[in-house]
């Protein structure tokens, strides 16, 4: 068999194995990369087809599809299941491909630990849709999992909490290999001020994720040991507070939701300066912001908790910081228009979605900034309006930089060229839907609508219609971005090593497809 | 890039356009659709405003953002055959676009903090009502009147399951709505029985977690007579969309008298409710009451076949509880369950009669036939 992914590139490597062993046993970071990418790219299916299931009800007012506690628990899984399952697997599925070709290494610092890595993944997402058919079903207490409901519910609850802890431990160990192999495997002459946006956001991340997926685990883990072992951390009937569990919570999640914004910053960055034919503006800014955005962001977590309570003085700690961290956020939206700025720049798909990313991201942006008022937040929080701008945070923006990474470096990967009408087709596709489903949602909130509810009254209707039929146009798009791949992956025409005339950077002097074993001797950097 | 793509890709570009100005079309409808609810407080319209200031300046930022960004995919491209230029750094620019932003969002904290403390400010209040979150409904305690009651969605279940029409205040209605006088600073106590709650109303610009065991204060003062709603604000289980809350505020005289009405009832009720509690009832009288106690209190979890839900909601026909002891059945109705904490404690929702009706319902029905009786005498001494 001759895929592009085939191993019988390599001069005289046939001692490995081929079939389901191969991929069992890969320590290879272009195999585990393809894993990484395909396993998150199936949960995205499945998390989006709970999405469909939760618009499918909200299309009209009156419960016709789903009962509340199930609606509950699409709500909770599609959450636990887009953030665990599908966008961090596709970020780290893009470290493992790209880092080591992006460093001129021959592969990731610690292969077997990598294959390990991957390998927890799918046990882990087994157990967390399998809780769905747990007694009493899956845990319905939302993504965030706030005592004392997550306490009330069933072991749906517990077998979602041994889920987020292999994930979790799948990630720590993956983060632990990316730094090692940046920090020691960068070829002579690449320092660190040399090397790709997108090494540099990853090196951000990994440290990130090691210091704040252990928190996750703690707080699961208390929840785990109130509804079985008697513990009270969050019963004040024991002494203990529900609120701790918010703020061990969100000192997780906040840093989180960066953790997947940042290599998605790293991609943008890879994509726009070969399609603008320019270098990045301000490489040296685009570090320092990336370093404060990743420290800032360690600093704001209440302000998913103006609500319950807080004193004067954390109210205002934490709204003053989360409105500091627009200020490095910006930077890079400004020096990725700068570089856009006064090129010569083409439009194929990598481009688009990087350009449609940063028109979203900006808009969410624009809505961080406001939900970041206090005050205002009060009438915001645990509306619509929240829902609408992490969707355009998250899935326009991480989901779309994910897109341009795919079509910029699918070429190498496979040997061949995308369909461009194909992906362009994608790009607007997508574009408008995600627009139509989530634009009305800003509406929805202003008006009053709460978060997680599977039924509204009827002033909320006409917008909910309007996002349910782009849901479905949204989600139907990407089976096309699903023909587009395998499309390429089994034949087209045939790529160069320099892909784009534009590219600069080391795997842009590997073959296409790159193979199996690159960089055995390191390059030199010049 | 070929022509065809060319005049393709421009087309979907001002369809997609076109598509993100239909709202701005429907804006003739009516603009409250896309902006905060008439503030009806102080705090309300000082959030209104302060959203209305930063939006402003968020669009605006964003808007000339765009402008570069558009103008170089017109202009700056290599179909034009325009050169690129090689500059990667400017160092004013960017120290320039770093404190701008820096200066705009400094700026924005002044009235914001201002509006915090105002809004966490609840001292010297006329009066003060304690506000309970419950799964699935609120309690209003009018602290030093001895007036409380329960708030419950009352929303026919025929309308939800698609039976009925919609009614126009659909899922936003109340047997017990909270009354409130107008101009006069309220002070609300919240706290929640069971599990996180959130008492939110759009137009008062209040919102306050509700938080079991612990007590949050928060206060409003409202403009203008009317009725106003909101709906609970943090996910509290399967109801969570199914309990409204409902103000009427009206103007001091009125609810004064409404007041002075409460407390009478409630004389009145609670006479009533110890009248009832000394007689005996039959069979058939306490099964017809606890049907209706059954419907509004257990139907939602337990069903209305006493099937309940596998796994999640015990079933009631032949059920363990309700086919075996009485006391058993009596202390888990009243007492709630120490190994489910879903079902809760009625013993001080429920009066004497409501709790005896009830359980006597579902120990003779659902196919249940024990023939057992459950007096409002026995509830009473099972409280002692």
């Amino acid at each position: 068999m001759n895929t592009p992914l085939s191993i019988a590139d390599d001069a005289g490597r046939r001692d490995q194995p081929t079939g389901i062993l191969r991929w069992l046993t890969s320590t290879n970071h272009k195999d585990i990369g393809t894993l990484y990418l395909f396993f998150s790219f199936t949960m995205f299916i499945v998390g989006g087809i709970m999405a469909l299931t939760i618009r499918a009800e909200l299309f009209q007012p009156g419960l016709q599809i789903v009962q509340p506690e199930l609606f509950n628990e699409l709500t909770t899984l599609h959450g636990l299941i887009m953030v665990f399952g599908a966008f961090m697997p596709a970020l780290v599925g893009f470290a493992n491909w790209q880092i080591p070709m992006m460093i001129g290494a021959p592969d990731m610092a610690f292969p077997r630990l990598n294959n390990f890595s991957f390998w927890l993944l799918p046990p882990a997402a087994i157990l967390l849709v399998s809780s769905l058919f747990a007694p009493g079903g899956a845990t319905g207490a939302g993504w965030t999992l706030y005592p004392p409901l997550s306490v009330q519910m069933g072991p749906g609850m517990d077998m979602a909490i041994f889920a987020i802890h292999i994930l979790g431990v799948s990630s720590i160990i993956g983060s632990i290999n990316i730094i090692t192999t940046i920090i020691n495997m960068r070829a002579p002459g690449m320092t660190l001020m040399k090397m790709p946006m997108f090494v540099w956001t990853w090196l951000v991340t990994a440290y990130m994720i090691i210091l704040v997926m252990p928190v996750l685990a703690g707080a699961v883990t208390m929840l785990l040991t109130d509804r079985h072992f008697g513990t009270h951390f969050f019963n004040a009937a024991g002494g203990g507070d529900p609120v701790m569990f918010q703020h061990i919570f969100w000192f997780f999640g906040h840093p989180e939701v960066y953790i997947l914004i940042l290599p998605s910053f790293g991609l943008i960055s890879e994509v726009i300066p070969t399609f603008a034919r320019k270098p990045l503006f301000g490489y040296r800014s685009m570090v320092i912001a990336t370093c404060a955005i990743a420290i800032i962001s360690c600093l704001v977590w209440a302000h998913h908790m103006f609500t319950v309570g807080m004193p004067v003085a954390g109210q205002l700690f934490f709204m003053y910081v989360s409105l500091l961290v627009a200020v490095p956020t910006g930077v890079k939206v400004f020096n990725w228009t700068a570089t856009m700025w006064k090129g010569s720049l083409s439009f194929e798909t990598p481009m688009l979605f990087a350009v449609g990313f940063l028109f979203v991201f900006v808009m969410g942006g624009v809505t961080g900034v406001i939900l970041a008022i206090a005050p205002v937040d009060v009438q915001m929080q645990d509306t619509y309006y929240v829902v609408a701008h992490f969707h355009y945070t998250m899935v326009a923006s991480t989901l779309f930089a994910l897109f341009a990474g795919t079509y910029y470096w699918l070429p190498k990967w496979t040997g061949h060229m995308y369909d461009e009408t194909l992906g362009r087709w994608h790009f607007w596709l997508s574009m408008i839907f995600f627009n139509v489903t989530f634009f009305p949602m800003h509406f929805l909130g202003l008006a009053g609508m709460p978060r997680r509810i599977p039924d509204y009254p009827l002033q909320f209707a006409n917008f909910n219609m309007i996002a349910s039929i782009g849901a479905f146009g949204f989600g139907l798009t990407q089976l096309l971005f699903l023909y587009t791949v395998i499309k390429c992956i089994r034949g087209g025409e045939k790529a160069p090593a320099k892909v784009w005339d534009g590219a600069k950077g080391l795997e842009w002097t590997l073959p296409s497809p790159a193979p199996h074993h690159s960089f055995q001797t390191p390059p030199v950097v010049g | 890039m070929t022509a065809k793509l060319m005049m393709m890709s421009n087309l979907a570009k001002a369809s997609s356009w076109a598509l993100l100005t239909l709202p701005g079309m429907a804006i003739a409808e009516s603009s409250a659709k896309f902006n905060f609810q008439t503030p009806q407080t102080p705090v309300a319209h000082q959030i209104y405003d302060l959203h209305l200031i930063v939006l402003g300046i968020g669009v605006a930022i964003a808007l000339v953002v765009f402008l570069f960004m558009f103008y170089a995919i017109l202009r700056h491209r290599r179909s034009l055959c325009h050169q690129a230029s090689q500059f990667s750094d400017n160092k004013a620019l960017t120290i320039v676009w770093t404190a701008i932003p820096l200066l705009i969002v400094v700026g924005m904290a002044f009235p914001a903090t201002r509006t915090v403390v105002a809004m966490k400010n609840t001292s010297s209040p006329d009066m003060t009502v304690k506000v309970i979150g419950y799964q699935w409904k609120w309690r209003y305690d009018y602290l030093g009147e001895n007036v409380s009651f329960y708030s419950d969605l009352s929303t026919p279940r025929d309308q939800i399951e698609n039976r009925a029409e919609k009614g126009e205040n659909y899922l936003l209605e109340v047997d017990n709505p909270l009354v409130v006088p107008v101009g006069k600073k309220v002070r609300i106590l919240v706290t929640a029985n069971d599990v996180i709650h959130s008492w939110w109303v759009p137009a008062f610009g209040v919102k306050q977690d509700a938080i079991p065991g612990f007590v949050r204060d928060s206060w409003f003062e409202v403009d203008t007579p009317g009725i106003y709603r909101g709906q609970c604000a943090e996910l509290c289980g399967k109801e969570h969309g199914f309990m409204p809350i409902v103000v009427e505020a009206l103007p001091e005289e009125q609810y004064k008298t409404w007041l002075a009405e409460q407390q009478t009832k409630n004389k009145v009720v609670a006479a009533a409710a110890s009248a009832a509690a000394e007689k005996t009832y039959t069979l058939d009288e306490l099964k017809t009451e606890g049907e209706k106690v059954y419907g509004g209190s257990c139907l939602a979890c337990h069903q209305a076949n006493g099937q309940g839900v596998p796994g999640a909601f015990p079933a009631l026909a032949h059920g363990p509880i309700t086919t075996g002891p009485i006391a058993g059945h009596v202390d888990i109705v009243m007492n709630g369950s120490k190994k489910n904490p879903a079902m809760a404690a009625w013993k001080g929702q429920l009066s004497d009669l409501d709790l005896a009706a009830v359980i006597t319902y579902e120990r003779n029905a659902f196919g249940n036939t024990t023939g057992d009786i459950v007096q409002p005498k026995d509830i009473a001494a099972a409280r002692k």
